[in-house]
């Protein structure tokens, strides 16, 4: 085949492969202006600025939407702090046990969410511990956790090991080698890992629904809705959380462009794959 | 090695007082493995000193022990006289120069300099001066701002002796220091580093698998082997006398002939060669039993006429190479062992070499023979 033609259908492929990635979400943005005659948010049927300037006129959806960010928050913080610690200890330790913590961390990764929700719901049952928001906290710190240690473990392995030893050789103890040499250099991994934890957490709904008991949450509260027809609301928190996400993802690449372009040398590019795919 | 191992030469041994770093029977055992096996060393204040062998040997776990990175499992550190040996890195008055360097990525060539002094909480300004000051000894000024991802190799191992030598330690541990670096940068860096320890006067104990670089540069040289030292002295002492077989073939060639012990007057030892030839070794080195007899290939002579006073072996050349600065013959004697001679180019080209399988007389010097007990052959 001749290049420019090879090029060219190759150019259209692209295109169309993002379309058909982009289609779902352009629908949900532009569905947010949408004047529906009825209960369901279906048909195009005038443009209107009325849910972007009341998104919270839903009974239920402003309570949802904030122990999502609320859960969100807490479970990362949470996750961030345990995970690090533990890809520390897995890296730069050897204890005993260390093999099999670094094979179960993984499992939740592996497990089908369907079973890791049941599962949970079974434990807080049997162990009589009501579920609702903390159960919630509790689950999503779980899996968390989990991609937290796998992220900064990259950035620790590709981390030399004198740095800390040139640390405590040139006088800092054990924390101030921790502060001022490992963690700006994991730094990035911790934005990553955060970033990712995040966006997990506001997205899950399997688990959640096993876990919340009355508490509700975003992606609970679109799939209760969803029988009597999604309200536009709905739409327009959505696209916010889409766009805050791409905002901070552009922030990311931008830190890490910068802090590329002043060391002169190439970085790896933030290796993070968030996908929220939001209330489709 | 049997138990004959010659530890350290007994005339360099400092005494106690002088010596800024003493290690006593220092061992480490990593798990099956010992990597230093009951190691006493002392070193000199201010001495500029190698710790030389091949990978493996346990050169570096010894500084490293010096540093405070590996606890030793048996036996003592000593700094200063001060028993350090549960001290960390941090509160040890060493700094190391590591292999890979090991600066800051996310800091420039400033903030990499003044770490060490930040910790100590020194005025800003006195950080200023201090990192300004080094910098110009290591010729880095104008490099501040800079990355350590913006340097060269060579630049960057600069940077990591300013980081450690602004801290005006009690001694400068030097792992391998040279090692990533180019030949070429490699020899200009180590003038520079002779010139550094000699204008700031510390201790500096380098690590190095060069026999070249740590005769350039130490003032004494301990050579490993095994985890022990095999033998500590001046370069000349090692090179002129080696005492074990491996310190005879690790510093540079050696030829080794099986000889017995014969007779000996006040000023020379005869000796008899498994082929039966009789030569002479100085008499302060006889030792008897099963020995080998050592001769460095460029104190060879190639004569066709039996000289006097000298030792003398027959044997054929098998090999003879041009090699422009000097020419390089293999001869074979009658016993079968195949000696190397190294001869300075002096004749040119109207010389003529004495070209393969023509019989000849190898001579030497009868004070030039070092003497070392015959071991087998051991890796190195």
């Amino acid at each position: 085949m001749k290049r420019p033609v090879r090029d060219w259908l190759l150019g259209l492929w692209s295109v169309a492969a993002l379309v058909y990635l982009f289609i779902p979400i352009v629908v949900v943005a532009a569905f947010s202006f949408n004047d529906p005659a009825g209960r369901f948010n279906l048909e195009w049927a005038g443009f209107t600025l009325e849910h972007w300037q009341r998104p919270f006129a839903v009974e239920g959806l402003g309570t949802a939407f904030r122990n999502s960010l609320l859960i969100a928050a807490i479970s990362t913080a949470l996750a961030v702090l345990l995970g690090t610690f533990m890809a520390l200890a897995l890296v730069r330790y050897r204890f005993v046990g260390r093999g099999p913590t670094d094979f179960f961390v993984f499992l939740p990764l592996a497990t089908p969410e369907v079973v890791l929700g049941a599962a949970l719901l079974g434990l807080f049952i049997t162990m009589g511990v009501a579920t609702g928001f903390v159960t919630v906290v509790i689950a999503h710190t779980m899996f968390n956790v989990a991609y937290v240690v796998v992220t900064i473990k990259a950035r620790l392995q590709g981390m030399d090991t004198h740095l800390e030893e040139a640390a405590a050789d040139l006088g800092a103890n054990e924390w101030t080698a921790f502060r001022k040499v490992t963690l700006p250099l994991i730094a990035p991994g911790l934005a990553a890992a955060a970033l990712l934890s995040f966006a997990l957490s506001v997205d899950d709904f399997v688990i959640t629904n096993f876990t919340a008991g009355q508490t509700s949450t975003f992606p609970l509260f679109i799939y209760g809705a969803a029988r009597q027809g999604v309200p536009p609301q709905v739409n327009v928190l959505a696209t916010i959380l889409l766009l805050a996400v791409l905002g901070l993802m552009a922030l990311n690449v931008l830190a890490q462009r910068r802090r590329a372009r002043a060391d002169g040398a190439a970085v790896e590019p933030a290796r993070i794959a968030v996908q929220p795919g939001l209330a489709q | 090695m049997g138990a004959t191992a010659v530890t350290a030469t007994p005339k360099s041994e400092p005494a106690a007082t002088d010596a800024d770093i003493v290690l006593r029977g220092v061992t480490k055992r990593f798990g099956d493995l010992t990597a230093v096996d009951a190691l006493d060393l002392s070193i000199p204040r201010g001495s500029f000193f190698a710790l030389l062998g091949p990978s493996g040997c346990g050169k570096t776990t010894t500084l490293r022990m010096i540093g405070g990175f590996e606890d030793p499992t048996e036996g003592t550190v000593l700094l200063g006289g001060q028993d350090v040996t549960d001290l960390p890195p941090f509160k040890r008055d060493v700094n190391t120069v590591f292999q890979s360097y090991a600066l800051f990525p996310h800091l420039d060539v400033q903030r990499n300099v003044a770490f060490g002094l930040e910790r100590r909480k020194l005025s800003k300004h006195a950080v200023r001066e201090r990192v300004a000051q080094v910098l110009e000894l290591t010729q880095l000024t104008g490099m501040e701002k800079r990355k350590p991802n913006q340097l060269s190799g060579g630049q960057q191992q600069r940077v990591a002796l300013a980081r450690a030598l602004v801290n005006r330690p009690r001694a400068l541990l030097l792992d391998e220091p040279l090692g990533a670096l180019d030949l070429r940068l490699r020899r200009q860096l180590q003038i520079e580093l002779k010139r550094i320890q000699t204008d700031v006067g510390l201790t500096f104990v380098h690590v190095t698998h060069d026999q070249e670089e740590a005769m350039t540069l130490a003032d004494e040289i301990a050579v490993m082997s095994e985890g022990r030292i095999e033998q500590r002295g001046s370069a000349t002492d090692l090179y002129e006398t080696p005492r074990t077989q491996f310190v005879a073939n690790f510093l540079g060639l050696s030829n080794l002939i099986d000889a017995r012990l014969t007779g000996r007057d006040p000023r020379y030892a005869t000796y008899e060669t498994h082929d039966g030839a009789t030569v002479r070794a100085p008499s302060e080195l006889a030792r008897d039993g099963a020995v080998r007899l050592g001769v460095r290939p460029e104190k060879l002579e190639i004569l066709t006429e039996q000289p006097e006073g000298m030792n003398v072996l027959r044997g054929r050349v098998e090999v003879a190479a041009f090699l422009g600065v000097s020419l390089q013959y293999v001869v074979r004697t009658p016993g079968g062992e195949e000696l190397t001679v190294i001869e300075q180019n002096r004749a040119g080209a109207n010389g003529g070499t004495v070209g393969p399988g023509r019989d000849v007389l190898l001579a030497w010097r009868p004070e030039h023979p070092f003497v070392v007990d015959k071991e087998t052959e051991h890796a190195g």
